[in-house]
């Protein structure tokens, strides 16, 4: 099976990648929209700030090729910050618009709590889970994160909390996506991973 | 649903090898970093450091292979430190498969190397790491591998490091450092009750109680631990379990 990774020049893609092709898949990084066409499905990981990234996807031509992936049904996996993409802004860069999937606005984390949300928390589930499936229901995955989608938003099928309820992971119809790290993730993250794969063969 | 605290195993290399220090005087080999961070990544760290602790120009080339040949031992987070000073340096260590980039030196003399390597990674992926010593009731950090001091307060420090984009802080007491006596708690809760960012404690540790300490008593958000790990006389999973029949959470392997 071949995956697009997004590539819009930063960010840790070898770890995705290799998370990836232990699972059997054939990875390929897409710095052009070509690469998006040809692929099975696409990943959309993401570190950093939200301005840099979708600015990043727009000057690479990027963010109309993923839309129209998206519309087309291909099946589309957002890793953290490319979850936070695929909504319409964030509080991080008021003004730069995301690739808007979803209309809501991602959150800045309350100063009650400790920020970024750094390490290893559990989720409750909403709904149920493709991308959960298999997955005990007490596991732990790593986040690593400052900004986050509420929870509230629709199709969210398993929150966090940390300072407010947030999305955790967001599925509806092609589009997946995960605030937590599944690549970062040990062997529940492998799972995540393996249960996507599984829904694009 | 609970945050876990975390257990991170910390490899200090020095040409392609893990060592440790004896008092200063001397580097014991304790093994490949890769088969190192394979077993920990095994074990259930829930992350791991590796820091070069010869920090030398010539030694970069072989520091960045060390981390490409460790992060693919890794389904856990990786944090790389060390003598890196500039914006490109941390790119470096990033590119080979790090996620986080730890600085110390570089920030004091230059602190806006906080904010540049902040802006390009986000904060989640910047770490500052303070060395201390106790200085009368407050501490003071320490630069150059614990020679020299910085004549700053390290409270004040670690806020204006926060403030300038660090995510985490990596808090090592040189007076416990390598005395097997006990992380400083007292440091420790001090910095942690002071920043909005998570602490990682480091320096002193050596039995199971006293990761309990820093967690409860010190606040600890992460432990770091070097040589206790490394000789097997305590494995990660026997101290997660120790310290969740205590009440604290942490993520435990299946």
């Amino acid at each position: 099976m071949k995956i697009a990774i997004v590539d819009y020049g930063a960010g840790n893609l070898p770890s995705v990648e290799r998370a990836l092709g232990k699972l059997g898949a054939q990875t390929e990084r897409a710095v052009a929209a070509e690469k998006l066409h040809c692929a099975q499905a696409i990943v959309l990981p993401g570190v950093g700030h939200f301005g840099a990234f979708v600015h990043g996807l727009r000057k690479s031509n990027l963010a109309l090729p993923l839309r129209a992936a998206f519309e087309s049904g291909k099946p589309i996996l957002g890793i953290c910050l490319g979850l936070q993409a695929m909504f319409a802004s964030s509080e991080e860069a008021p003004g730069e618009p995301g690739l808007a999937f979803f209309s809501e606005e991602v959150c800045a984390l309350p100063t009650d709590v400790k920020s970024p949300h750094i390490g290893w928390n559990q989720v409750r589930r909403m709904h149920p889970s493709k991308l959960l499936h298999g997955i005990a229901e007490d596991a732990y995955f790593y986040f690593a994160h400052s900004y986050a989608a509420p929870a509230s938003a629709p199709c969210t099928v398993a929150a966090c909390d940390h300072g407010f309820p947030f999305a955790a992971v967001i599925e509806r119809s092609n589009l997946a996506a995960v605030q937590f790290h599944p690549e970062k993730s040990g062997e529940t993250g492998a799972q995540v991973l393996r249960n996507f794969l599984e829904s694009v063969a | 649903m609970t945050l876990a605290h975390r257990i991170i195993p910390c490899l200090d290399v020095d040409a392609g090898r893990v060592v440790k220090g004896i008092e200063f005087v001397g580097l014991r080999d304790m093994g490949d970093p890769a088969a190192l961070a394979g077993r920990y990544n095994t074990e259930g760290a829930d992350e791991l450091v590796v820091l070069d602790i010869s920090a030398s120009y010539q030694g970069r080339a072989t520091f960045l292979e060390t981390i490409r040949r460790v992060a693919r031992q890794l389904h856990i987070p990786l944090t790389a430190g060390g003598g890196i000073r500039t914006l490109e340096e941390g790119q470096a260590v990033l590119r080979a498969g790090a996620d986080k980039v730890a600085v110390n030196t570089a920030a004091v003399e230059r602190p806006e190397l906080l904010s540049e390597l902040a802006q390009q990674f986000g904060a989640q992926a910047v770490v500052l790491s303070i060395d201390v010593k106790r200085k009368g009731c407050s501490w003071e950090p320490y630069t150059r591998g614990g020679r020299d001091p910085t004549g700053k307060d390290a409270a004040q420090w670690a806020l204006e490091a926060v403030s300038r984009g660090a995510g985490e802080i990596l808090l090592t007491s040189i007076d416990r450092d390598g005395t097997c006596t006990g992380f400083d708690c007292e440091l420790t809760r001090k910095i942690a009750s002071t920043v909005p960012v998570p602490v990682i404690a480091s320096g002193g540790a050596k039995a199971f109680e006293d990761f309990l300490a820093v967690f409860t008593a010190g606040r600890a958000d992460a432990a770091l631990a070097a040589s206790i790990f490394h000789t097997a006389t305590h494995s990660i999973g026997a101290l997660k379990k120790f310290l969740a029949e205590r009440g604290v959470s942490v993520r435990l392997s299946r």
